[in-house]
């Protein structure tokens, strides 16, 4: 008891206060008076406490205490009611303080113009903790759906939040997404939110429009506290509609629909990778609905670019399954379009660029990472050994998650296609066997021809090119070359091995491993051109032991250790986001080496001169690359 | 209303309600029932001094009668102690012990109480009562003098009686006025009890101010060589002869050594008196004590100590052979000494019982017999077979039924032999609403869950939103229709919490206009404009501490600061009675489970019967010590628990307004009770986070719940009486398993005897789950009649 100290008025503050009355007091009467105030005032801090706990509060206020002043036939003090604390201030010259007692003008406060609101209204709310016999609160912590409804303030906010997405002011809508990203209260309104976004096809003539929900889907694809659950079936087909669809907007050729199909796709590709696992089959669903636009002929070619953008944005994997055989079929019709030069098709023709253009650079990323999934020594692994055996771990590790986590039999074939048989666990939808790279090359290049060669370095790159084989690699290659009809082939075959590296994927596992176009999308084609003549003497090296194995992580490791890489001579910068990767934030990242100039640049140029007209790279892929852009968007 | 009005009101004890004409008296905090219950204080103090004179009478004390024990007193002249027994009987269950009243004390309590009234200057009272009385004109003149002469103190209350009034009543903290107040306390209560200058004055004959510490130290230093059995016993006395000798030494204005006492030795005594012993450290002056309540409280009241005869024979040896009177002296004037045969208790057992402001309960305090039976179902009867069909109609069928249940039901049920007669106090009778509602009730029932440690309730929450005028008491009717809120802004507001609006009785011009033979009359008077979710009720002045639904939910109570209770329609959602007479905070009031009678409680120390028919009480509980916090009724209705800040609960029968439990052990002001379904024992909840479980029958503690870590403000036991659900400041609900907490009980005869309990530290076991809040202190907790647990409070960001 001893330290509790009461606090004490002293004899001077009671002098004070009755020369402030105007009365003069003496010492001993002021000792006598302070004493006699620190007692009353004990009492009656000790009868306004029983207020405050039949208030069940535990925050003793001014009320309280005026309460059991009442009771004990003293007047209240008045003026003090407020509930914030209140300013307590000093003045040092007197060692004065005192409370803060501001002016408060009147007339202002009487004629202002913004009255304040009331409070808002006191209400009861329900909310149930279900227990089960353990006495654990079940997962559900709100009122059943049966009685649920949504509160006012959830239907204010969907209500504001859909205008100011749809709205004109794109600043109101930046905002509005923002939250929507970040809100981690809104699992009420997901379905709500979803049926608005259902409302794309009631708008594919506003471009803009359509523009605005895509990311609307974004964001809440993006909020980390939204479960989207079967939701995601419904967000994936409204991407895919804007993706597909000949679009209203589309007739008017004025209209950028390809940068919306470039975006959609790309979401589609993010909403796969960060939600896919919320619904079965829907990797499947997504390629098969992909595959029919592609095949149907009728379709018109804004519909087929969408769908090589979405196989494109889903990863190589599905270019390989979809594109690559459907290509001889629709790559007839796509050179009827592009053949035919009559002014009434000058439209169609432009939009048949637009797909070619979409096309080989979905080839060509095929082409890249396929010969990077191949040549992957299995260094722990004995050169004989099949990859299929490596084990669950090293194919995660080789193959650089370029399919959903939730169905492994879409990819199990893939990496090793080349070298073992499909196997069982290919695809049932279609019948399908994996091409081995050198035969898609040159099957490819019978269709691009340089266009595509110009992609990758085509100059010494057959030399350069056989070192890295390994010799029954080369063998396998060599063969299909030689049906090649094209001789230049032979000549000019690109080197692939090279420039393909870097690539932040190879540590972590397909389900977070950003999708493959945005490696693809990041170089332009000429830096890529220029870049790629170099190839990797580190690969070279190793090249005796190459063989089918599966595990890759050595090999950048060697890129970057070896003694003999000396100055790598070419730049590759991979510039943009990394996408879908939901544990480590989206940390852009750029990675150039640029140890030495260029080297010589001069030879791409020429074959692009050389390019058959069809592929007349030069305008289209220039074109090709600011709608490319795009892909870019900062998901 | 078509109660019966039998009974009630006729009962012995209206003295309450009559005074109350008289302002003064009224006012007066201390009810002459106050010496009822007290006036057994003073016989056994001097039962207990008769005892030092000659050691052998103790054992007879309790059955001497009272008047031997007056010869020494000191100054105790002017108390006027013989004419006690008068006033005593009345009220208290002593009466046993006593020898019936003389005629010629009743004469002369009746001639003091005509002399207050002509002092008081009111000739006409005083002129009715002696003609009623039958007392001659000049009764008084002769007494007058003689019976003023009491003390100095009297003098001058008497002289000041002019300005006693209701303002100077107000008025307690004033050294003046609150002077004046205890005057007519006094001179109510002067016939038969020591009035507070007389028991401060008592103080007067002291030793030397600088033995104090020397004998305290001594008593100390003989308490802790004793063997280890007696020293818990006997370590009792430190906390009242510390507060007393401090007292003395304040009153006879020994500042200096008051503090320095204090501080040598406050810090001995036990953690739970610490909140009374920092108002006693901010008791420094002679004239702080007259109007200090607390102090008043340890003056008026004896401390009560349980001490094993071996101890006390310890104790009064030491004593005697150290001719320690100062501290005999005060023993023997202020202590009651409740001396028991048998093993001393271990000092958990004296812990666990000790903690209230006037220490435990006197044994033959709980002696009194209690019917915690339920009374017999009223005589509708459920046809048990009813399909729902059958209730769809309940217009017709029910009664015709009801001839062939009655008289099977009424054979099957066999009365309860802890039950009260069924006609021990009257009850209302069912309306047919009312019966429709038990058939409601019983259907429900059928569906009810059963709870158990393994199958506990889901718990809804009722959060007050934007309550920022301050939610202050939550009720919630039986049927879990509706939920009212008292707020601190003074207003009541209801909720319906089904989809069923609350709506008003149409105005009476309109009521005209319908057709009163149509079948649905009910419904067409009611106003279907005024639907709305939520009503409010202003009427109150001050913060409303507490409200209660009647059973038919046709009216809610409501209790407020400005010390009315109100009762609202909530037909008419309109405030049709103020019940007034507390004069100061009501702090809680409750229906009686069977309608019509309720009860209230505050900060007057009294709780009050009434009727609602009634504008005066019918009853006044008088006996507590301090605010009385919390009210319940038992659920036969024949009796009402009260919880209060002294830190002690008590059970008053409402057919005579006894007392007939005092439940000590809490260390902090209760604030929430709980009578379980079967009647037979009571939950309690205070300041210090504990509850504490009562079996009624026995007048025992039988459980402690340690968990909470602030106040608990509500407790409710789940309909079957297993889970006993408690709410906290500390915003969790708690779920502990009352079955299991009961069931452990072994009341054997010794215990039930002496009431020396051991309680096991099981609360781990008992405690079922633990759930918490988002920052809502939990106000109210509701058992829906299928075992749902509704709580309620206010989000409190």
């Amino acid at each position: 008891m001893s330290e509790r100290r009461f606090a004490e008025v002293s004899r001077d503050s009671v002098k004070l206060m009755a020369e402030s009355a105007g009365l003069e007091l003496g010492d001993e009467v002021a000792a006598l008076l302070a004493e006699d105030v620190c007692y009353r005032l004990r009492e009656a801090a000790q009868s306004s406490a029983q207020f405050m706990r039949h208030a069940k509060r535990k925050k003793l206020t001014v009320d309280d205490f005026n309460k059991a002043l009442r009771w004990s036939n003293v007047e209240a003090i008045c003026g003090y009611g407020a509930q914030d604390a209140m300013l307590f201030r000093s003045v040092k010259e007197g060692e004065l303080f005192f409370v803060e007692d501001r002016d408060i003008n009147l007339i202002e406060l009487a004629l202002a113009t913004n009255i304040p609101k009331g409070c808002a209204e006191t209400m009861v709310r329900a909310n149930v903790a279900y227990l089960d016999g353990k006495g654990n609160v079940g997962p559900q912590g709100t009122v059943p759906a049966a009685v649920q409804s949504l509160s006012d303030d959830l239907l204010k906010y969907y209500q504001q939040i859909t205008r100011a997405i749809l709205g004109e002011d794109p600043h109101l809508m930046k905002v509005a997404l923002q939250d929507l990203q970040s809100n981690s209260k809104i699992a009420a309104l997901l379905p709500y939110f979803v049926y608005v976004i259902s409302g794309v096809k009631s708008v594919s003539h506003d471009l803009e429009q359509l523009n605005r929900l895509l990311h609307m889907v974004k964001s809440l694809v993006q909020n980390p506290y939204l479960y989207l659950g079967s939701y995601v079936r419904s967000l994936v087909s409204s991407v895919m509609y804007c993706i597909l669809e000949p679009l209203a907007a589309s007739i008017n050729p004025l209209n950028d629909h390809w940068t919306l199909r470039d975006y959609a796709a790309l979401l589609l590709s993010h909403i796969f990778w960060t939600h896919g696992d919320l619904v079965s089959g829907l990797y499947r669903q997504i390629l098969l609905s992909l595959q029919k636009v592609l095949s149907d002929p009728v379709r018109p070619l804004c519909s087929h670019y969408g769908a090589v953008v979405g196989l494109h944005a889903l990863g190589w994997k599905a270019v390989e399954r979809v594109l690559f055989p459907h290509l001889p079929a629709y790559w007839a019709n796509l050179q009827a379009v592009l053949d035919d030069y009559s002014v009434s098709n000058a439209q169609v023709k432009a939009d048949g660029h637009k797909v070619y253009g979409a096309i080989l650079v979905a080839v060509e990323r095929l082409l890249k990472m396929k010969a990077l999934s191949l040549p992957q020594p299995a260094e722990g692994c004995s050169s004989s050994q099949p990859g299929c055996l490596a084990g669950p771990m090293g194919y995660r590790v080789s193959s650089p998650g370029l399919s959903p986590p939730p169905e492994p039999l879409a990819e199990a074939g893939l990496g090793i296609a080349s070298h073992l048989q499909a196997g069982g666990a290919g695809c049932q939808w279609e019948e399908w066997s994996p091409v081995p790279l050198p035969a898609m090359y040159s099957e490819l290049y019978s269709f691009f021809g340089d266009s595509l060669a110009v992609r990758f370095s085509t100059e010494q790159s057959f030399g350069g090119f056989s070192p890295c084989t390994p010799s029954h690699f080369r063998e396998t290659r060599k063969e299909p070359l030689g049906h090649v009809s094209n001789p230049d082939t032979t000549r000019k075959m690109p080197q692939l091995t090279a420039n393909l590296n870097i690539s932040p994927r190879q540590d972590g596992s397909p389900r977070t491993d950003p999708p493959p176009p945005s490696l693809a999308a990041t170089g332009s084609v000429r830096s890529l051109a220029r870049s790629s003549m170099q190839r990797s003497r580190a690969s070279s090296s190793r090249s005796g032991q190459r063989s089918i194995g599966l595990s890759r992580d050595v090999f950048p490791k060697a890129r970057f250790t070896s003694p003999h890489s000396g100055p790598p001579t070419f730049s590759f910068v991979i510039g943009g986001r990394q996408m879908g990767r939901r544990c480590q934030g989206r940390r852009p990242f750029q990675t150039i080496f640029v140890p030495t100039p260029p080297p010589p640049v001069v030879l791409p140029r020429v074959y692009t001169h050389k390019l058959p007209v069809i592929g007349r790279v030069c305008k289209p892929l220039r074109r090709w690359t600011r709608s490319h852009y795009s892909l870019h968007l900062p998901l | 209303m078509n109660f019966k009005k039998a009974g009630l009101d006729s009962c012995p004890l209206t003295l309450g309600s009559t005074d109350q004409s008289e302002g003064s008296i009224l006012r007066s905090r201390w009810f002459p029932f106050f010496n009822f219950a007290h006036a057994q204080f003073i016989f056994k103090m001097a039962a207990v001094q008769g005892g030092m004179v000659d050691a052998k009478d103790e054992l007879d004390i309790k059955s001497e009668p009272p008047s031997d024990g007056f010869g020494n007193s000191n100054a105790n002249d002017g108390r006027l102690l013989s004419s006690s027994p008068g006033a005593g009987t009345g009220g208290t269950a002593t009466g046993n012990n006593k020898p019936a009243p003389g005629p010629p004390e009743e004469q002369q309590t009746l001639l003091a109480v005509l002399q207050f009234l002509k002092k008081s200057k009111l000739a006409e009272s005083a002129e009715i009562l002696r003609r009623e009385a039958g007392l001659p004109e000049d009764a008084l003149d002769p007494k007058g003098t003689d019976a003023s002469g009491s003390g100095p103190g009297l003098a001058a209350g008497s002289g000041q009686v002019d300005g006693v009034d209701a303002s100077s009543l107000l008025s307690r903290v004033t050294v003046s006025s609150s002077a004046a107040a205890q005057a007519p306390k006094k001179a109510a209560a002067g016939e038969d009890q020591p009035d507070v200058s007389v028991v401060l004055s008592a103080y007067s004959q002291q030793g030397d101010p600088s033995l104090y510490d020397a004998y305290y130290s001594g008593l100390k230093r003989f308490i802790e060589s004793v063997l280890d059995c007696h020293r818990a016993e006997l370590s009792q006395l430190f906390y009242p002869l510390f507060v007393h000798m401090y007292l003395e030494l304040v009153y006879n204005n020994n500042e200096s050594v008051a503090k320095a006492f204090f501080e040598k030795f406050s810090g001995d005594q036990e953690c739970y008196y610490e909140q009374d012993l920092r108002i006693l450290s901010s008791l420094t002056k002679k004239e702080h004590m007259k109007g200090n309540e607390t102090l008043l409280d340890f003056r008026t009241s004896k401390f009560v100590l349980r001490i094993s005869r071996d101890s006390y024979q310890l104790l009064k040896r030491h004593l005697q052979e150290r001719q320690n009177n100062q501290i005999w002296n005060i023993i023997q004037e202020h202590l009651y000494i409740d001396i028991f045969d048998g093993m001393p208790r271990s000092k958990s057992q004296i812990d666990a019982m000790s903690g209230s402001l006037a220490g435990e309960a006197r044994r033959e305090a709980n002696k009194a017999k209690v019917f915690y039976g339920l009374l017999k179902e009223p005589e509708i009867e459920l046809p048990l077979d009813d399909e729902d069909e059958e209730a769809e109609n309940e217009e017709g069928k029910p009664k015709k039924k009801k001839p062939k249940k009655d008289s099977m039901g009424s054979k099957s049920k066999k009365q309860d032999p802890n039950a009260p007669l069924q006609t021990r106090i009257p009850l209302p009778e069912l309306k047919d609403s009312d019966k429709l509602d038990k058939i409601m009730y019983m259907k429900e029932s059928t569906k009810r869950i059963r709870l158990g440690s393994d199958n506990l309730p889901s718990i809804c929450f009722y959060t007050f939103l934007n309550a920022y005028q301050g939610l202050t008491a939550v009720d919630v009717t039986d049927d879990s229709s509706l939920i009212a809120g008292g707020f601190a802004d003074s207003t009541v507001r209801v909720w319906s919490v089904t989809p069923k609006k609350l709506r008003k009785v149409k105005s009476a011009a309109d009521l005209n206009l319908i057709d009163k033979e149509s079948d649905d009359v009910l419904e067409r008077i009611m106003d279907e404009k005024t639907a709305s979710e939520l009503k409010i009720l202003y009427g109150h002045s001050g913060p409303v501490y507490g409200i209660s639904f009647s059973p038919d939910r046709n009216y809610l109570l409501s209790s407020s600061e400005d010390g009315t209770i109100r009762l609202w329609s909530l037909q008419t959602f309109t405030c049709l009675v103020g019940y007034k007479g507390h004069n100061y905070p009501v702090w809680d009031t409750q229906f009686s489970p069977y309608g019509y009678y309720f009860v209230s409680g505050g900060h007057d120390r009294v709780a009050r019967l009434w009727a609602t028919d009634h504008y005066q009480p019918l009853r006044i509980f008088a006996g507590h010590l301090a605010d009385i916090t919390c009210t319940r009724f038992h659920p036969n209705s024949n009796y009402v628990a009260t919880g209060s800040s002294d830190r002690t609960i008590r059970l008053w029968d409402v057919l005579n307004g006894n007392c007939v439990r005092i439940f000590t052990g809490h260390k902090g002001p209760i604030h929430a009770l709980a009578f379980s379904p079967n009647g037979k024992f009571l939950a309690s909840g205070a300041t210090d986070g504990r509850v504490l479980l009562w079996d009624i029958g026995h007048g025992l503690m039988v459980g402690e719940l340690k968990g909470h870590t602030d106040t608990i403000y509500s407790l409710r036991f789940s309909r079957d009486g297993e889970i006993l659900a408690s709410g906290s400041m500390d915003n969790t609900v708690r779920l502990w398993d009352a079955m299991k907490a009961f069931d452990d009980l072994e009341t054997d005869d010794f215990t039930a005897a002496t009431g020396h309990i051991h309680l096991q530290d099981n609360s781990q076991e008992l405690l079922l789950g633990t759930y918490m809040t988002k920052s809502t202190p939990v106000l109210h907790l509701h058992f829906t009649r299928r075992n749902l647990l509704l709580a309620a409070g206010a989000y409190n960001p």
